[in-house]
This record gives structure tokens, sequence and C-alpha cells, in this order.
């Protein structure tokens, strides 16, 4: 390629050649890192990473896209882990199969949820999240069929795709949740442009407006439901064959759902790679302190969290990537006014 | 169980329910009141309920203040912060969307819940022998002192702010402010004043509602959740920004939980009231003003 050939492309074309060679360069990296880094906690902290993203995008598409915010979304997580190692452990389903109707079994509560909330303000939706996580938190813990309080174990297989189950190394599970990481966030942005997604944001901008120009609230308000339940519980099953131990505390917890909401808004709600971001910021923080103040972090990291919750409500709800594309709007409505 | 069985302790588990209504209406009023007046929930009400029964007891326990004389220290100390929270806060998120609204306050929540067990650990706390204790013959019922006097203190709190908002000026100006914002500022009323007043009383009604549980009741980090979420069952029940509804929300859920508890074992009694708050909001538009 010649220099005149070249001359006549802008500036901006160039940068996204440069980045797409650095995604591509990033991607490589991403399919590489099991065999660079071979240590086992890195690599959970980018499986944790992979499926917390999994996790952020399912809140973002009710939460940022739709503005329905969930506050229990553990609930649906806990939901896609108990179901999937119910069906493997009492109807001996295979692991996949039992992972994918792990997703399908989210939906049921997700429409439990929004039949009575949908129809009336957001507060509505918010407080049933918490008040379905608190009733199938206590049923569970209260039932002996699903293990009650002590939980329930995937028995050991031998290792491979087809058992869902790695114990030689942490890299199948990687790959797997490097696979649904991705899934998620394609899943989303084909959503964010397609009809759906317009719909999505019309509700959450002006209800009346979206509803007068013929879009049922309601309607869509509930996909939205049930395609993050469906994602959420995904993300559990996943969890569940990754620790193969799941009981109400650790697949039900409302520091998993404090958690989830934080990315989005960390990130920024609403938008393709805010809860990315988020995550990528925060889970290796969040995994980090879990080892280094075990015991005591639990209350550490919740003042963290909260303090960060209000801050980013009060002073930019946008979150970060809202707060990257304000200065870009200014800088650039700066370099016009002097023109 | 049998129905003669159940009969007989039907009216104990009434009462009981009952008095326990009465403390939840105290609580719940207070999220009620700063719904109404600024259009914001209050998702962190349980959590300043939480400081409440902190107050009264760390006032026992540092200074041996019965939790019954700690009543206008907690609640002076609660309705401080409330104010505080609406300036430092609120006050700033007022307009904003309400995803940032519930967030602002979630994110109190989850703050203050932290910072209590960062600095007073998770350990379950409760008052030694407070004036308050024992158990009391009421026409042959038998009721905790505690209980009783928790409802008793509640009535007389919900009496003097029914007094306060419906016979003051104060109460006049609060109740415009509820009624339409904009049209209360261009009477005159300092809404800013008037919002920052709402909060020193709804946080300050948590306050004498600590001090109140205190004396039967546990403290921890976590005690918050159960009465803030039940505090948002009763609102619900009765429309948020009504008070008398969320009155007789409270009463109703008082009653839900003991009679259930009763019919379905006390590990499924949160269950069922959290279940009727799904119920109640389905039935809802049925009965909505709104």
């Amino acid at each position: 390629m010649t220099m005149e050939s070249i001359k006549p492309l802008k500036h901006g074309i160039w940068l996204k050649i440069i980045l797409c060679v650095f995604a591509l360069f990033f991607a490589l990296f991403l399919l590489l890192f099991p065999h660079i880094v071979v240590l086992p906690f890195p690599q959970h902290i980018m499986i944790m990473i992979f499926m917390y993203i999994i996790l952020s995008q399912s809140w973002n598409l009710l939460g940022g896209y739709a503005g329905q915010i969930s506050i229990g979304h553990a609930v649906y997580f806990g939901i896609g882990a108990y179901a999937s190692v119910l069906l493997q452990l009492k109807a001996g389903f295979p692991a996949w199969p039992a992972f994918v109707l792990g997703g399908i079994a989210a939906i049921p509560l997700a429409i439990i949820i929004g039949i009575p909330t949908f129809r009336l303000a957001g507060h509505y939706f918010a407080i049933a999240t918490i008040a379905v996580g608190e009733i199938v938190r206590i049923l569970f813990q209260n039932w002996d069929w699903v293990g009650g309080n002590v939980g329930l174990s995937l028995p050991l297989q031998h290792e491979g795709l087809w058992a869902f189950q790695f114990h030689t190394s942490k890299a199948g599970y990687y790959y797997i949740s490097l696979a649904l990481a991705a899934l998620s966030v394609l899943c989303v942005y084909l959503i964010e442009r397609s009809k759906w997604g317009y719909y999505f944001k019309a509700i959450k901008g002006d209800i009346d407006a979206a509803s007068s120009l013929g879009v049922n609230p309601v309607k869509y308000k509930h996909i939205a439901n049930i395609v993050a339940s469906v994602m959420a519980g995904l993300a559990g099953a996943f969890y569940a064959q990754y620790v193969l131990f799941i009981d109400p505390p650790s697949v039900m917890a409302s520091s998993m759902s404090v958690l989830v909401m934080l990315l989005s808004v960390l990130g920024g709600a609403g938008r393709l790679w805010g809860p990315v971001i988020g995550t990528v910021i925060m889970i290796p923080i969040s995994e980090l302190t879990r080892v280094y103040f075990a015991g005591g972090g639990q209350a550490v990291d919740q003042v963290i969290y909260g303090a960060l919750i209000v801050l980013f409500a009060v002073l930019q709800p946008g979150g970060l990537l809202g707060f990257y594309y304000q200065r870009r709007a200014q800088s650039r409505r700066l370099g016009h006014g002097t023109a | 169980m049998d129905w003669s069985e159940l009969l007989q302790i039907l009216p104990q588990t009434t009462v009981s329910g009952l008095l326990m209504g009465l403390v939840y209406a105290l609580i719940s009023v207070g999220l009620s009141l700063i719904y109404g007046l600024m259009d914001i929930v209050n998702f962190a009400h349980g959590e300043y309920l939480m400081l409440g029964m902190y107050s009264a007891f760390w006032a026992w326990f540092l200074f041996n203040i019965d939790p019954l004389f700690s009543i206008p220290i907690s609640a002076a100390v609660m309705a401080l912060l409330g104010v505080l929270t609406y300036f430092g806060i609120i006050k700033r998120i007022l307009t904003a969307p309400s995803l940032a609204q519930i967030f602002g306050t979630y994110g109190i929540l989850v703050f203050l819940r932290g910072l209590a067990q960062l600095l007073w650990t998770a350990d379950f706390r409760n008052v030694v022998n407070p004036i308050a204790s024992g158990r009391m013959n009421f026409f042959g019922l038998y009721l905790g002192t505690g209980k009783v006097v928790a409802a008793a203190g509640a009535a007389i709190t919900l009496v003097i702010l029914a007094l306060v908002l419906n016979k003051t000026k104060l109460g006049l100006s609060v109740r415009a402010t509820a009624s339409d914002r904009s049209a209360a500022e261009l009477m005159g009323i300092n809404t800013d004043k008037v919002l920052a007043i709402g909060w020193a009383l709804g946080i300050g009604c948590t306050g004498i509602a600590g001090s109140l549980l205190v004396n039967f009741n546990y403290v921890s980090p976590q005690v918050g959740a159960l009465f803030g979420l039940l505090s948002f069952v009763a609102v619900a029940l009765g429309g948020f920004g009504s008070l008398t509804g969320a009155f007789i929300g409270a009463v109703a859920i008082g009653l839900f939980e003991a009679i259930g508890g009763v019919l379905f074992g006390p590990s499924y009694k949160y269950a069922i009231v959290f279940g009727l708050y799904l119920v109640a909001v389905l039935l809802r538009p049925l009965f909505a003003r709104e």
C-alpha cells in the first residue's frame, strides 16, 4: 500500500483501524490467557469477571435499558443454580441440558414478579424483587428436599466438556464463561439495535409518551425481565457447575444483588459497555478484598459499595461512560463555538 | 394443630399481632410521609431504625440509660441524621430520574448496614433487664410488658404526629407541600425547609421506634432488613404517600405475621407477609386513587 492510497483516509478511520487491531490482539490475548497465566487465582478472577459480565448485562437490559430497577437480582441467579443442580441430582439430567433449563427456570419467577408490579410505578417492582428474593430464600432455607440450610453438592464426574466439570485446570470453565460473557454482550448488542431496544428506551424515557405511540409498556417490561432472568439464571447454573456446591447464602445473597447493581451503575447503566467496564474494574477489587480481609471483609466492601452507589447516584447517574460521553460532547461544543 | 387449640391461642396471637402492628405503624408512617412529600422511596428506612435501636442500646450500655428514657435522645439523634441525609444526599436527587433516586437511598442502606457491621460487628445484642420487661396479665392474656409499652409509646407518638400534621401551621405547610410542591412554593412556603422537616419527622419516628423495640428485640446490623421490608409492604398496602393507609397496612401486617406464624410455623411467617405484598400490589389498581 502506497502513501497516496492512504492519504484520502480521514483521521477517524485510522483510529478505527488501530482500535480494530488492538481489539484483535486483545481477543487473542483473552483466548490464550489460560496458557499464558497458569496460576489458578488469576484464572479464577477472570472467570468471576466473565460471570459478572453476564449478570450485569442481564441487570443492564432490565434496569439500564428498560428502567426497571431490580434490587434482588440474585434470586434469578439462585433459581438458575438450584434448578440446574436439582435436575441433575433428582432427575438425572446431564449437565448441559440442566444448565439450559436452569436459565429457563428463572422465567416463571420473572413473570410472578412482573405481573403484579409492571402496571405500577418503578419502585413497586424494585420492592417486589427484594420481597420475592426473601420469600425464595426463606423457602429454600426451610425446604429439606432442596437441601435446606445445608445446601446441595454436585457429585464429581470425570472431567470433560460434556460433563461440564473440569478438575485439573480451570481452563475449561474459563472458555465456557468467556463464551457466555461474549454471548451476553452480543445478545444485549442485538437487542439494543432491534426495535425491542428502542421500545425499552422509550419506556424508560417517558412511559406515557411511549404508550401513546403504541408501545405496550407492560409487554416490553415483561420481555426485558424475562430475557434478563434467563441470562442471570444461566450465570447461576454456570456458577453451580464451577463451584459444585450451592446453598442459599452463596447463591441468593443480597450482597450479590448489590454488587450486580453497582457494576452497571459504576460503568454506565443503559450503555452496552457500561457493565463490562464496571465489572472489569470492580470484580478484581472485590475478589482481592474478599481474600485479604477474609471475615471482616464482608462489611468493608459493603461500606465501599454503598458509598460508591450513593456517590454515583448523586454526582453522575450515567456512570463512568456517561461521564466520558458528557466530556466528549462538551469538548465538541467548545470546538464548534470557537469556529 | 386442631381447631380448639387454635381458638385458645387466637386471642393471645391477635392482641400480640396488634401490638406489633402499632410499632410497625410508627415506622411505616415515617416512610410514607417522606414518600408523600417528595416521591422518593427511602429504601434505607429500616437501616435508620437499626441505627435508632443501636443508639438506644449504646445509651443503655455506656451510660446506663434505660431505653424508655433514651427515647428523646434517639429521636433527636435520628431526626438530626434525617436532616443531614436530606441536605447531603436527597436534596441533590430530588429532580433526578427515578433510577438515581432508587440508587441514592439504596446505596445509603448498603452503606449504613456495612458501617454498623464494621463498627459494632455482626453480633446480636440486647438490653438486659430494662424497666419494661417481664410479662403482664391483661384480661387473662399474657403479654410481654416490653411489647405493650412499645405499642403504647407508638400509639402516643402517632397521635402527637397526627395532631402536629392536622392542627398546626407547620403541619399545614407539610400537607400543602405534599399535595403540590410548586403551588406550596408560590404560597410562600419554604418547601426546602418543609422537606427537611419531613425527613426529621420520618427518621425521628424510627428513633422512637428503635428505643421502644430494644426493650424486647435484639439489635444487629441486619435487623433493619426485616423491619424495612415490612414497612415497605405496609406502605404499599396502604398506598404510597397515604399516612392513614400506612397505619392500616402496618396493623394488618402485624396481624398477618402473628396469625401466619401460628398457622404455618414461625419460619414461614415473613414469607407470608412478603407474599401479601405481591397480592396487595396485584389488587392495588382496583382500589388506587392515583
